[in-house]
């Protein structure tokens, strides 16, 4: 076989073993926290007949493995459950609102990785001068900054005084392609300032690290310009670590968004993983979390695969 | 004389160094270096490290390598001095008018492009050749440089190809623009000595049949005396002694020339074989975890005390491998290891405090062997302690010993390694294996880190240190001159075998098998024409076939 599907179809059997692990720790998780549905449902004030009455009905008092393997059962088929607090299938109501939290993702990533790693070569092509020192000084400051207070600078700044986009990011259906695009641009920005440092300084290091060795010297003295130095021999190079950093950080764009989806009230996984948390209940925080499992193993086994794509070595043996 | 190619006027070059603990500063590495080059001609810039041959080199192209930087004089090419010359002036020198060949192909190959893109690129940006006419141009290239498959090589990716190959690739690399200048930079150090020939005269036909100029940058004064016209010793950024190449190896005027031309003419007469050998492998075949081929097979060889047994051979050949299975790091499939009348366990754990005293090792790196954060003495009085239980004075008294044995003295003891030179440091190692009182010591290319003229001192110290110790060494080397200069017996290794193993006047004498025959004959000679006779000799010889 070659190396190369031995090799990526070990990873992938390494992901499903991943992911069941990962749905068994947020059940036990879950499982921990105090309380649970029927509580939440009846508030302090319930009497233990109706509590004992409701878990009856949930399906709660039936032992946790139980519990666990049915739910794993339904995945398998695809069947995300029922929500014990409002009785809706879960995958129609997750349907739409991973549906926009993609959409707000994928709009920060076209946005932030290409102009994160055009930064990068641009710091390396002026290390140590004013250029790379303004964009790590700007990069870092808007790292370190948290990102709901940016957010709520931008809607007063922006939205507000400027009144350039809307303060709200809500979006539906009706709304037209450009419509949407508007919505989006704040939290965008957002989510691009706040991801913007770690790629950048990541594509950085590495092609500096690359630009130490023998063959660029060779091709500094064919007489290569320095940008075409940094990409036709340093960036192919540095590929790897790059492809790492990026993947790290648009799981962070799909997974870490809760704080921009509140600040900007937009309907995408995040508030609804925030509600449901409060109300324990267990199915929807489950399936959540199984998406964002899936999510996070996915991109970093696509990382995983670019690198070894990238290592002519695997790609074309001896 | 025709007009200068490269004309170089008291070049001065310095650099900024970062001493642990003391401010950086700038010092000087070349100080005033002049010489001339006429079109098509080659000179060779020969001297040990440190003297600023490369450095001389590349600044050639105006090109400082690290924090180097050209500081003063003139450097000439083509009737315009290139150090004031304008920044896009310069690209079109690099690359296009002169060209560079490293020591490492390997490293100096994108390992993630393919040949051919590397080997055309300069010539296309420059704009000398359309992207056709410049592939077409490589493949007639690597036809001349005896390439395997030239019109299909340059699809391969760098680690698909050979290191020998891939240097005759990088001076396709270096060709392929039809430059006027190539700075070979030590192009063949890097290689077998069998491969070596190969590509040295790949090298020179090259530079015949293109008509271009070259500045050849080697420690060899063997190799240099077969491709130059003109020969410029260098020693520590000076110039000593720069004239044509038949004066400089038959006449030369300077001490320090005259040293490097009689370097490795070490005389040691061979010592008769002992009825009790000190060491005696039997049988050994060994292979590598992991592995499902034998490294090693049938190996049989004997020791004798206070003699030198020489294990020489090319990379891959196993003679490493040899040495790790005597000291019990690489545990035998078959075979036994007699040491000092006793049989030694196969596996490392099974070895006594005696035999691990007894058989000591030197390697090839001397500066990582030792702990950077010890002193001489802390290393030298280590194995006194653990072997001897020595302390306080008496433990001093026997370090000022040996640091005397090797020709330090005691004003080295405080000294830490950082603070040593290359050949300073491999004598501490030696110091360090003989405090053990060994019967044995294995020296793993001991020699070849180092300059010519440091490792002769070096041999010369282990033969005195073996009369007056009685230690019998196990020298492995790749380096023929060094086996004459210290064996008694010999074991030719290739592929895993010995194929030629006897006292040294009997393996170096003829008749001999082809594979040592080809060994012997591949070690450059300091007299001009060498090349040529042992080429146009084996082409008669397969002619002969």
């Amino acid at each position: 076989m070659h190396p190369i599907i031995k090799l990526v179809s070990q990873r992938l059997a390494l992901g499903f073993l991943l992911l069941f692990g990962a749905s068994a720790l947020i059940f036990g998780l879950t499982e921990a926290l105090p309380g649970d549905a029927a509580q939440a449902v009846l508030g302090q004030a319930a009497t233990p007949e109706a509590l004992a009455n409701l878990r009856e009905e949930m399906g709660l008092n039936r032992p946790a493995l139980t519990r666990y393997f049915e739910w794993l059962g339904g995945i398998v088929q695809g069947d995300l459950g029922q929500s014990l607090t409002n009785k809706l299938d879960i995958a129609e109501s997750i349907g739409s609102r991973l549906g926009n939290t993609l959409f707000l993702a994928f709009w920060a990533a076209v946005v932030s990785v290409p102009l994160a790693i055009f930064l990068g070569l641009l710091a390396v092509r002026y290390r140590n001068r004013w250029p790379d020192k303004l964009i790590s000084a700007v990069t870092l400051t808007t790292i370190s900054i948290p990102e709901f207070l940016i957010g709520y600078v931008l809607v007063y700044f922006v939205a507000v005084k400027l009144g350039l986009f809307s303060p709200l990011a809500m979006i539906n259906d009706s709304m037209s392609f450009w419509q949407k695009l508007n919505s989006i641009a704040l939290p965008v920005i957002v989510l691009t300032l706040v991801v913007l440092a770690h790629m950048m300084r990541m594509t950085r290091a590495a092609i500096l690290n690359v630009m130490q060795s023998a063959y660029v010297e060779t091709a500094e003295l064919k007489g290569l310009s320095n940008f075409q130095v940094i990409y036709r021999h340093a960036f192919p190079n540095a590929v790897a670590p790059i492809v790492n950093v990026v993947m790290l950080n648009l799981a962070y764009l799909v997974v870490g968004v809760v704080v921009v989806e509140v600040v900007f009230v937009y309907p995408g996984m995040g508030q609804y993983l925030v509600d449901h948390v409060t109300k324990r209940d267990v199915p929807v925080v489950l399936a959540c979390g199984v998406i964002f499992a899936a999510i996070y193993i996915g991109l970093n086994m696509i990382a995983d695969i670019v690198a070894i794509l990238a290592n002519p070595r695997l790609r074309h043996p001896k | 004389m025709t007009e200068a190619l490269l004309k170089v006027r008291d070049l001065k070059i310095g650099a900024t160094v970062y001493p642990p603990g003391e401010k950086p500063h700038d010092i000087e590495i070349v100080h005033g270096v002049s010489f001339d080059l006429a079109p098509g001609k080659v000179l060779g810039l020969i001297g040990e490290s440190g003297a600023g041959k490369s450095t001389i080199g590349l600044a050639s192209m105006a090109y400082g390598r690290g924090g180097v930087e050209i500081t003063g004089g003139e450097v000439w090419v083509n009737g315009r001095d290139i150090l004031k010359t304008s920044h896009g002036d310069i690209r079109k020198l690099r690359g296009g008018e002169v060209t560079y060949v490293s020591q490492s192909a390997a490293a100096s190959f994108n390992p993630a492009k393919k040949i051919m893109d590397q080997v055309v690129e300069a010539a296309v940006e420059q704009k000398k050749f359309s992207r056709k006419e410049a592939e077409g141009r490589a493949r007639e290239l690597f036809a001349k440089l005896g390439l395997p498959d030239p019109d299909n090589i340059g699809e391969r990716y760098p680690h698909q190809v050979s290191g020998g190959q891939l240097q005759r690739c990088m001076t396709a690399l270096a060709l392929c623009p039809e430059p006027d200048l190539v700075v070979f930079d030590e192009p063949t150090t890097a290689l077998d000595v069998t491969t070596q020939i190969d590509v040295l005269m790949a090298i020179k036909e090259a530079i015949a049949d293109t008509g271009v100029a070259a500045l050849y940058i080697t420690h060899d004064l063997a190799v240099v005396a077969q491709v130059s016209d003109d020969i410029m010793v260098l020693r520590m950024g000076n110039t000593v002694e720069y004239g044509n190449t038949d004066q400089i190896i038959n006449n030369p005027q300077e001490e320090y020339t005259q040293a490097l031309v009689s370097v490795r003419s070490i005389e040691h007469e061979e010592k008769k074989p002992t009825p009790d050998p000190v060491l005696s492998v039997d049988g050994i075949t060994a292979r590598y975890k992991g592995l499902n081929f034998d490294v090693l097979h049938n190996v049989n060889v004997e020791l004798h005390p206070g003699q030198t047994l020489a294990v020489v051979g090319e990379s891959g050949s196993g003679k490493s491998t040899l040495a790790r299975v005597i000291t019990g790091l690489l545990p035998p499939r078959d075979g036994e290891i007699t040491f000092s009348g006793r049989k030694l366990s196969g596996d490392l754990k099974g070895r006594t405090r005696e035999d691990l005293r007894e058989l000591q090792m030197i390697y090839q790196m001397a500066d990582v062997a030792m702990n950077p954060r010890q002193t001489v003495g802390t290393i030298i009085g280590r194995p006194l302690e653990f072997y001897f239980n020595m302390r306080g004075a008496e433990k001093r008294k026997r370090i000022i010993e040996l640091l005397d044995e090797i020709e330090l003295g005691e004003k080295f003891m405080d000294r830490y390694p950082a603070e040593l030179s290359g050949g300073q440091k491999q004598r501490v190692c030696i110091a360090r294996s003989l405090a053990a009182k060994p019967k044995m010591i294995i020296c793993d290319e001991v020699t070849s880190a180092l300059d010519p003229l440091v490792a002769d001192g070096i041999l010369k110290l282990l033969l005195d240190l073996q009369k007056i110790e009685d230690v019998a060494y196990l020298f492995i080397t790749h380096d023929l001159a060094t086996v004459r200069a210290i064996s008694d017996s010999i074991a030719v290794m290739y592929q895993g075998r010995v194929v030629r193993y006897g006292p040294k006047s009997q393996v170096l004498s003829p008749p001999f098998d082809d594979y040592t025959d080809l060994l012997l004959s591949s070690v450059p000679e300091m007299h001009l024409g060498w090349l040529e006779e042992v080429v146009a000799h084996r082409k008669m010889e397969s002619a002969g076939n």
